[in-house]
Formats: structure tokens, sequence, C-alpha cells
């Protein structure tokens, strides 16, 4: 009676007690994976997925932060085309990325290749250049405002020792900006231990190749060197872009005396605004239309960094 | 060892041909690396510089023009008088109990969500764990009019909760930088403990993580600098004064005008709330260099 076909299953997979049992032995990995990960898929989805999701829907009404809020449809982003304050915001901010990320990355690149030579007390340096990087950035702030303070501060006796003019960094809406940019750079010892790191992942062969074939130190860094480096540098310049257009807390200490921004909204940055509507002139509504602009602009600004670095990024194998 | 490293480095250059060759090298490899690196340490030890000598400068000594570089005298009340202006203690318990949570929900969370990503292939794997890097690049000042209208009606505001819980739940980073350490550890063991019946829990906690003790680390560093450094967050959530944090606390030296802030008492109090990371930064420089240059090597 017995079919010979069949036995040979019945004998490998004893009979399953229940539909759940059958469904776990086959998909055994991917249940206890996202189990694994489920803190994650909790946390993105409540803290981030949510958020943004429920920032679009406060977008479109008129909310003080208490009792209802009112829809309005579009008025938020009608608002902010003819909103003097924000275009000013926004070309602070973008002033302040155009300057402050292409030299953090060339410093972080200078800084690398200095300590990448064969100087024996390179980690006093090392040591040195990255402190400012896990210094508090309030704390930093607060410093610079005793820093660049135009009588007390040192760094003008500096400049005036240099034969420079006395500049009033901080109160002169000429050189706000410019002080925050030179603000930036206090953080390019983090970048650049990321470019020395990868500087040192360059295999020596290469540039012992090109130096029988005659190359100059200046070639072999423009043509082995920098095309090595050109994913890490990827990565510095998007990060860089991600974080320096949240600029929020220099801005807040440095040039928060009421209102902030000042002097003149010269410092005004995107997020500085988007937190005065939010949290000082009970506009959450029009800050959540400003939230989401700014998630589009940072995702749209991601995707043309990488659509452009396809031009230039050198991927290994590739 | 040293030692051996510019002889075998210049050896490894060109031979000599020409003895007059040899000083242009060195001063390429030697000499302009160190003016550089000299001078830019010069301009990054400033603001520190400046913290402790304004610090410690007697209040008249402030209205010296030009600035005295050093001071002339030390006052050392300073830092008393500072502990004074502000709820000093209350502000460093506060921040205290805030970083210790972060730490504890970093070291629980992220090893799991690393293991996940790392010891257990499943399908779709890497397809996630690119989500999780992308949103490594959302800006949290996006998230933060929602986040607190949606913790003002949990009626987290004045709580740590806005500040601790969500990181409970994993940070793209540092679930990046335990999953590359898990992928390195041998597939051996674990396959072995797992014929023997051992849980995924188990040989996560008894096989995995006594291994990934040194990157373990550079998670709860990193973790405790986030929650010491931040002041976006404690400026949103913690409107009660009595429940600041010390980022928040130092705006208290903040007059109308930023031209007639105390200084030295500023200072003083700055630098009290940097010396734990200093001291830190100092015992484990290692383990800071080797976290962020991780991220270099890929």
């Amino acid at each position: 009676m017995a079919d010979t076909i069949v036995l040979p299953n019945t004998i490998q997979k004893p009979p399953e007690r229940s539909g759940f049992n059958r469904f776990y032995r086959k998909h055994r990995n991917l249940i206890v994976g996202l189990l694994f990960i489920s803190p994650w898929i909790v946390g993105f989805v409540a803290f981030l997925l949510y958020p943004i999701l429920y920032t679009l829907q406060i977008s479109f009404t008129r909310y003080s932060g208490f009792g209802e809020p009112v829809p309005v449809g579009f008025e938020n982003y009608q608002h902010m085309l003819n909103d003097s304050v924000f275009w000013i915001a926004v070309g602070n901010t973008a002033f302040y990325l155009a300057l402050a990320v292409p030299i953090g990355v060339v410093v972080a690149m200078v800084l690398a290749l200095a300590m990448n030579q064969p100087v024996r007390e390179v980690s006093i340096y090392r040591a040195i250049l990255y402190l400012p990087s896990i210094l508090p950035l309030f704390a930093l702030s607060f410093v610079y405002l005793a820093l660049l303070h135009p009588s007390r501060g040192i760094f003008n006796q500096f400049l005036i020792n240099l034969g420079l003019p006395n500049i009033n960094w901080l109160g002169d809406p000429q050189y706000s900006k410019i002080a925050l940019v030179m603000l930036a750079q206090f953080g390019a010892g983090q970048a650049a231990l990321i470019f020395l790191a990868a500087l040192k992942g360059i295999p020596p062969s290469f540039h012992e190749a090109a130096m029988l074939d005659g190359a100059s130190a200046w070639r072999r860094f423009w043509g082995i060197t920098l095309p090595l480096m050109t994913p890490v540098i990827l990565y510095d310049l998007i990060l860089g872009l991600s974080l320096g257009i949240q600029i929020f807390t220099q801005v807040f200490i440095i040039f928060g005396s009421d209102p902030p921004g000042s002097p003149a909204n010269s410092t005004m940055m995107y997020v500085v605004y988007l937190y005065l509507n939010g949290f000082r002139y009970s506009q959450m509504g029009y800050a959540a239309a400003l939230a989401l602009v700014l998630f589009v602009v940072t995702l749209i600004l991601a995707m043309l960094v990488f659509r452009w670095s396809r031009g230039w990024v050198h991927y290994e194998g590739a | 060892m040293a030692k051996a490293i510019p002889a075998a480095s210049a050896a490894r250059e060109a031979p000599v041909t020409n003895w007059w060759l040899h000083p242009v090298r060195v001063l390429n490899q030697s000499v302009v690396p160190r003016l550089i690196l000299i001078v830019m340490c010069a301009v990054f030890i400033l603001p520190l510089f400046w913290m402790v000598s304004v610090a410690l400068k007697p209040t008249a000594e402030l209205s010296l023009y030009p600035p005295t570089f050093w001071p002339q005298q030390l006052r050392w009340e300073n830092f008393s008088d500072a502990i004074n202006v502000f709820p000093f203690w209350q502000y460093l318990r506060n921040t205290s109990i805030i970083t210790g949570l972060t730490v504890l929900g970093a070291v629980i969370s992220n090893p799991i969500i690393a293991y996940g990503f790392s010891r257990i292939d499943w399908p779709g794997r890497d397809k996630v764990f690119f989500v999780v890097l992308a949103t490594v690049f959302i800006p949290y000042p996006v998230l933060i009019i929602a986040l607190f209208d949606i913790f003002a009606r949990l009626g987290w505001i004045n709580t740590f909760w806005p500040l601790t819980v969500p990181l409970f739940f994993g940070n793209p980073f540092w679930i990046f930088l335990l999953r590359q350490f898990f992928m390195q550890i041998s597939q051996e063991v674990s396959d072995a403990a797992r014929i023997d019946g051992a849980s995924e829990l188990r040989i996560l906690f008894q096989i995995i993580m006594p291994q990934a003790l040194p990157a373990l680390a550079v998670v709860a560093l990193f973790a405790a600098l986030h929650a010491w450094n931040d002041f976006l967050g404690p400026l949103l959530y913690l409107q009660d004064a009595t429940m600041y944090t010390l980022a928040v606390g130092l705006t208290f030296f903040q007059s109308a005008s930023q031209y007639d802030i105390q200084f030295n008492l500023l200072m003083a109090a700055s630098l009290l709330v940097v010396a734990p990371v200093i001291t830190l930064f100092l015992i484990f420089q290692r383990a800071f260099v080797e976290g962020i240059s991780f991220g270099g090597s890929k």
C-alpha cells in the first residue's frame, strides 16, 4: 500500500504540529533576523517615519501648539514665497554651506597629508587637532564669543600684530557669516582622521611604481592619492552638507542675543528660523512646512551630489 | 620602531643619485609637514587655551586693552563663583542621568540590531541595512516640530524621556560600527554553538559580545559624548529651569548684550563642563581615534 513516491518525503519531514511551526522552520532566518532588528524598526517608524508624515500633516494647518490644528491648505507654503526672512535664511545657509564644506575638505586634506608624512611626534599633533571635534559645540561657541570679542578677545590682537584691521567679527553683518565658516573649521580634525585612515590604505606599491616612472610628488598626489581618496571625500562632503544645513547651536549662542540671527539677520540660518517659528512665534504649521522643505532640499542635495560624484569618484575595481 | 619608519620610507623613495636632492626631501618630508602641523595645532588649541586663560583672570584684568595673553594674576575663586551663578550641581545631576541612560540605551540596543544585520543571513537584509545608512543624512531639525508635538501629547516635555528613550532603538552610526566589527568575528564558534542548541541571543551575549568589547566601548564613549554635548535637544524638551542640562544652563551667563558677559565666570563654568570630555579623551584617545578612522577604512 505504501506510496513509494511520498514515502521519502514523510521520512525527511515529520508531520508538522501546526502551520506556524512549518512557517517558522521555512523562514527561521527571516523571523529571527527581523526580531533582532525590531528595535530599529520600531524606532524608525516611531521617531522618523511617523514624525515626517505628521510634519507633512501639520504643514497644511495653522497650529499654535495648543488646541487643534486648523486646516489651511497650501497657505504655509504660499507664505514662504513672500516671506523675505525665509529667503534671507535660505541665502545665508547656502552661503555658509558653499564656503564651510569645501574649505573643510581642503583643511582636512592638508592636515591628513601632513600627518601622513614620517613625522615622529605625529600622535601629539593628532590628539591636538582632533580634540576640538569632540568638545561640545556649545562650549566652543562660548569661547568663540570670548576669542572674537572686539576689545577683549585675543584673535583680533593677532590680526593687528599682522598689520590687519581690527574686525568686528560678531557685530558686522559683513563678517558674521565668515566667523561661522571659520568656527566650522575647528571640526576638521575629525575628517582629517578619516582621510588619514584612507591615505594609509593606499598600497605603497602604487607610489613606488609612479616614482620609478619619474612622477613628481605633485603629480602623484593628483594622479594616485586624490583619485583613491574620492570615496571618503564624497562621504565627508555629504555628511558635511547634511550637518552644515542644520547649523543652529553656534548661531543661537554666538548671535543669540534677541533676536537670534543678529546682526541684521546676517546669521539667520534656516534651522534657526524654523526654531523661532515653531517655538517662539507659535507658528507650528509654518515651522512644519519649513521642516518639510528642509527634508526635501536635503534629499535633493544628497541626490545631486551622488549623481555629480559619478563623474569623479573612483571605485576600486570599477 | 618609531625610528625605523622614517628610515624605511626614505629608503623606499627613489635612490639617492644626487646628494643635493636629499635636503629637498628632508624639507618636504619632515620640515614642511611639521611646520603645517605646528601652526595648525597652535590654532586648534587656541580656544581651549583662551578658555583657561580667561577663566583664571580677575574681573579687573578682563577690561585691560590690549587683553593679556597669560593671566597676570590667577583667580581660582572664579570657579566657585561660577558654580554659584547657576544651579551647577543640579544641572550636573540632570546631565549625568541623561548621559547614563543614553549610554545604557546605546549599549543594549545597538549590538542586538547589529547582530541582526551581520550574523543572521535573511533575505532582504542588505537592502534594509541600506535604509539604516540612508537615515544618517536626514537632519534632526526636520523632525523637531512633529517630535515636540508628539512628546507634548505624551506628557514627556520637561522629562528626560525625549532625550533618552529614542537611544534605546539604535543609532545608524553605531549599528554600522558594530556590524562591521561583528562581521570580522569567525563564524565557526557560533555555528558550533548553534548545533549545540544555543539560542541566537545567547550566542550574541556569550560569544560575540566578549570579542566585541573594544567596539562596544567606542559606542559607549560616543554615546556619552552625544548626550553630554547635546544642546538643541535639551533646549527643546527641557523648558523648566530645574530640568536644564549643563549645556543649556550655561546660557544663564548670557546677558541681553553679547558684549557685557562676565567672561571669566562663563569660561570657568565652561571649563568645568568640558573637563570630563577632555579627561575621557585623554584616557581613551586610542579608542576615539580608531572609532573615527573606522569610517575611513570602510
